[in-house]
């Protein structure tokens, strides 16, 4: 008997399909904090000591919290080859512009405070706001248009063909629904970011911070409840008419999906799933009111909360299908038709059961150790090496 | 060359490669040299040793900004602009991009924030240990990228699987022992070392030259001499090459390297100089050094190399095998539904390993079952790398490689004698060496990245077939992107770098100071004056 047949194909990909929402989870609740603060900064910070407070409160930790992404983008790779080969080139300005923003980021942290002309800070404040809030929004953008299927058809060899042409593949993905998912997850990166300055700084800051907190907290809940009713009512979904083999051959044309009247079905096949929207709003509602009753933690953990939630339920209510395709629904991708080989998930797997848990300490250790608020002096204090 | 979509896929990813590669060996190798440093003061607890590790951090700390910010662009572009590669063999390289993210990257980035930030909240021991942390994830980061690389240069472990038309994995152990890979690993992070090497040799002389910052320069060129030593020779003498007898492609490599036309018999004479002509097949003006190509490349004196002639003759036969296996899976392929006969599927396993021959051919023709005898004949021709290239960057690397070892090696002796006097032209000839390690370490990527051409997987997969099917304006546009936009911050990068280098060491000046008044009448004359070279 080989190891990997331990575990069976069927329970791999289930449980890569988990990893993969723990994956894009943990990337939202680490890096989604310095995305919002980074949208925020022009806002929160009005002189330039309160600026760099507010930076300084990401600084030591965001460049950890980006390699979410990097892994993700890299276990996504791993162990979902077409996902990740037809999601990146089907989203390619966008994803364009994803990397441009977080290229500009790192560089703008480290740069900033190096010279002391106000107009070269002030560039870097906005190339700071840009690279914060454009990929808070792109990446619900993105979630919207996973939702709706992007356009392509795959060919007998297994090449992805795009449906459309050029300019459409990046205007197409602009539309109503996608971009109030673009809103939904942008307020909510920025409740959060919010959320993270009202528990690391004091003073004006701290409460500008909330004020804008407050508002995009209640932005983002309204605007998930309204992308809610819009999929129950306006969206066709897609699923599995008949039933399928879980452990088949990664090949998406020998078990084609197909058109389903919503994706809100699978509230009523899987009730016990309603928990997630339900957390979803929940933890918006928390923080709105933490927000406003004077909490310093509450709001984080309220934010926290709702990314799980709502993140949770765009991956529940799509189950088992992970990437449709709008024009030809028989090249959808699903958790059963686009994985890596059985061999090449156990592999994977061991890894990430001794490497998660490994990173999920150190960074622990690295935030406590970095627990407390930053003050104006801090800032001054070249021992604290602050940007 | 026509420019399509498949040349301007390559464009983007070779001008995004060789950016990155700016500020990847720098980190490499300033990591270690960062954390020597800090070694030295937690040990001895004098503060000089203290001011040059927050020194030489700065500049770690500007470089490394423009490290990461451009690897996310690598991690990403396969998918984007290489979505067929991505499905072909994901199954394979994807697992050591993520080992790469859990186990190294994720450590260094985490690290990092705190070695910057963790002065005053951390022990000198604690504190220490997290510069560590950064230099060894930095360069597991580098370990497994290779591994990646490794596997495109001689992929091992791994074989097609015609129900998911792609490569899968058959031995992650072989894919990760894949001595191609080791090989590559070691040359390339001891090339990074030898560009920090060379930085801190460089930037300390220019100190030494000003008269500035005397005992931080010193004690920098120490450090950057000793380890800079130790790194150029084992670039050189663990270098690449040890992966060379192996696999077609690198065959093909080391014939381009020395434009070995045609099979001489052993031992091979090495051509110092000339003009490769790839029409006439030909190298003009050729220069030979007997017996050298030989020990470079088979270390031996009784292996033949083989040349392009007889290398093209089994590319040949390996496209007819390879036009065999596609017939019998497309065989495969309609049986698929009703139930593939087993005595197809094994002849065809028995095959597989030349199906991405036949596949050079799609380039010329749908179906290579209907290529004509001219166009097999012009798929083998295309095996043959574009030869100038890889010559000229081979020759210019190790050219370079001596000189990195010569100047090392006199740093480094004076050093070990405490004559730290150096004379002025050895100061000027550090400093105007600093950017030719760069230059080494990209023209490195040159010889071991277009000498794999035409594919991007060694006899798997070409890279005509490898990209997205995307518009020519979407990729013209991006690369258009990528170029302004890393220009802009390559600019502003070394407008900080040479402001922070001029700026010198800023803290603890002060303590140095007194440390130095305290400990004056302890050193012996000569040893750690304070009187410049001028």
């Amino acid at each position: 008997m080989i190891l990997h047949d331990l575990i069976s194909f069927e329970m791999l990909r289930l449980i890569w399909w988990f990893l993969m929402g723990v994956m894009l989870i943990a990337f939202a609740m680490t890096d989604g904090f310095d995305m919002g603060v980074g949208a925020l900064l022009p806002f929160a910070g009005k002189t330039d000591r309160e600026r760099r407070v507010i930076i300084n409160t990401v600084g030591p930790v965001w460049e950890g919290n980006q390699v979410w992404f990097i892994l993700g983008g890299a276990l996504i790779f791993a162990a979902w080859p077409m996902l990740y080969a037809i999601s990146f080139s089907g989203f390619y300005f966008a994803m364009f512009l994803i990397l441009a923003a977080l290229i500009l980021r790192p560089v703008a942290f480290k740069y900033r405070s190096k010279r002391e002309d106000p107009a070269w800070r002030s560039r870097w404040d906005w190339a700071l706001f840009i690279g914060g809030a454009a990929p808070a929004l792109l990446f619900g953008v993105a979630v919207g248009n996973v939702l709706l299927g992007l356009p392509f058809h795959l060919t007998p060899d297994l090449v992805a063909m795009p449906d459309t042409g050029p300019l459409m593949r990046f205007l197409g993905l602009l539309n109503p629904f996608s971009l109030l998912c673009g809103v939904v997850s942008l307020a909510l990166l920025v409740a959060h970011g919010a959320g993270w300055l009202v528990l690391k700084t004091t003073g004006a800051v701290q409460s500008r911070a909330r004020k804008f907190g407050e508002r995009a907290a209640l932005v983002a809940l309204l605007g998930y409840l309204l992308a809610g009713l819009w999929l129950a009512f306006g969206i066709e979904g897609f699923h599995y008419a008949a039933p399928i083999l879980h452990d088949g051959p990664s090949n998406p044309l020998i078990h084609p999906v197909t058109r389903s009247a919503s994706w809100l079905l699978a509230y009523s096949e899987r009730p016990w799933i309603t928990i997630a929207p339900v957390l979803g709003l929940a933890g918006c509602l928390i923080s709105w009111l933490a927000l406003r009753s004077g909490r310093e933690l509450a709001p984080l953990l309220g934010t926290k909360l709702a990314i799980f939630g709502m993140i949770s339920s765009v991956g529940l209510v799509m189950f088992p299908v992970i990437l449709p395709s709008a024009t030809d629904p028989a090249s959808s991708l699903t958790v059963w038709n686009a994985s890596s080989s059985h061999l090449s998930l156990f592999v994977m797997l061991v890894a990430a059961c001794f490497f998660l848990p490994l990173i999920m300490i150190y960074t622990a250790w690295v935030y406590r150790v970095l627990w407390g608020k930053v003050s104006e002096d801090d800032v001054d204090d070249p021992e604290l090496h602050s940007y | 060359m026509e420019f399509g979509i498949v040349e301007l896929s390559r464009l983007q990813f070779a001008a995004t490669a060789l950016f990155h590669f700016l500020f990847v060996p720098l980190t490499l190798g300033l990591s270690i040299i960062v954390a020597i440093m800090e070694t030295v003061y937690v040990m001895t607890d004098r503060p000089i040793w203290r001011q040059m590790t927050k020194f030489w951090g700065s500049l770690f700390g500007i470089n490394f900004a423009l490290g990461v910010a451009t690897g996310i662009t690598m991690e990403f572009q396969f998918g984007m602009n290489w979505a067929y590669y991505s499905h072909y063999v994901g199954d394979i390289f994807g697992a050591p991009l993520a080992l790469e993210g859990m186990m190294a990257f994720f450590m260094e980035a985490t690290f990092v924030g705190l070695w910057f930030f963790g002065w005053q909240k951390l022990s000198a021991r604690a504190h220490l240990i997290v510069a560590w942390l950064v230099a060894i994830g930095t360069n597991f980061s580098a370990l497994w990228i290779l591994i990646a690389n490794g596997w495109m240069q001689y992929p091992v472990g791994a074989e097609f699987n015609p129900m998911t038309m792609r490569m899968e994995l058959t031995s992650f152990a072989e894919v990760i022992f894949n001595p191609v890979a080791q090989a590559k690993f070691v040359h390339t992070v001891s090339a990074g070392y030898v560009v920090a090497a060379v930085f801190v040799l460089g930037v300390s002389a220019w100190y030494l030259l000003k008269g500035r910052h005397i005992e931080l320069a010193r004690r920098s060129i120490a450090v950057a001499s000793a380890f800079g030593l130790a790194a150029a020779l084992s670039v050189v003498v663990l270098g690449d090459e040890s992966g060379y007898d192996t696999g077609q492609n690198q065959k093909m490599k080391m014939a381009a390297i020395e434009a070995m036309w045609r099979t001489e018999p052993a031992p091979a004479s090495f051509t110092l100089f000339g003009f490769p002509d790839r029409e006439a097949r030909e190298t003009h003006y050729a220069i030979h050094i007997p017996y050298v190509m030989g020990l470079i490349g088979t270390r031996s004196l009784d292996k033949a190399i083989p040349g392009f002639d007889e290398l093209e003759k089994e590319s040949e036969r390996r496209i007819r095998d390879g036009i065999t296996a596609y017939d019998l899976l497309m065989t495969i392929q309609e049986t698929k539904q009703t139930g593939v006969d087993p005595a197809v599927l094994a002849d065809f396993r028995s095959r597989s390993a030349d199906l991405g021959y036949a596949l050079l051919l799609k380039r010329y023709v749908d179906d290579p079952r209907q290529a004509s005898e001219a166009q097999i004949l012009q798929a083998a021709n295309d095996t043959i790398p574009t030869v100038w290239p890889v010559f000229w960057a081979f020759r210019i690397m190790v050219g370079l490689g001596m000189g990195f070892i010569a100047t090392m090696a006199f740093f480094f002796w004076r050093a070990s004698f405490r004559q730290m006097d150096f004379p002025r032209w050895s100061l000027w000839l550090a400093v105007f060496m600093i950017p030719a390690p760069w230059i080494a370490a990209e023209m490195g990527w040159i010889v071991a990245e277009f000498g794999r051409q035409p594919w991007t997987v060694d006899g798997v997969l070409p890279t005509a077939l490898s990209v997205s099917q995307l518009g020519i304006t979407e990729v013209a546009l991006t690369l258009a992107g990528f170029c302004i936009f890393y220009s802009v911050l390559f600019i502003i990068e070394i407008k900080l770098m040479l402001k922070y280098i001029r700026k010198g060491p800023q803290d603890d000046i002060a303590a140095t100071d007194d440390w130095f008044a305290d400990h004056r009448d302890h050193l012996s004359a000569g040893q750690f004056s304070r009187e410049g070279t001028k």
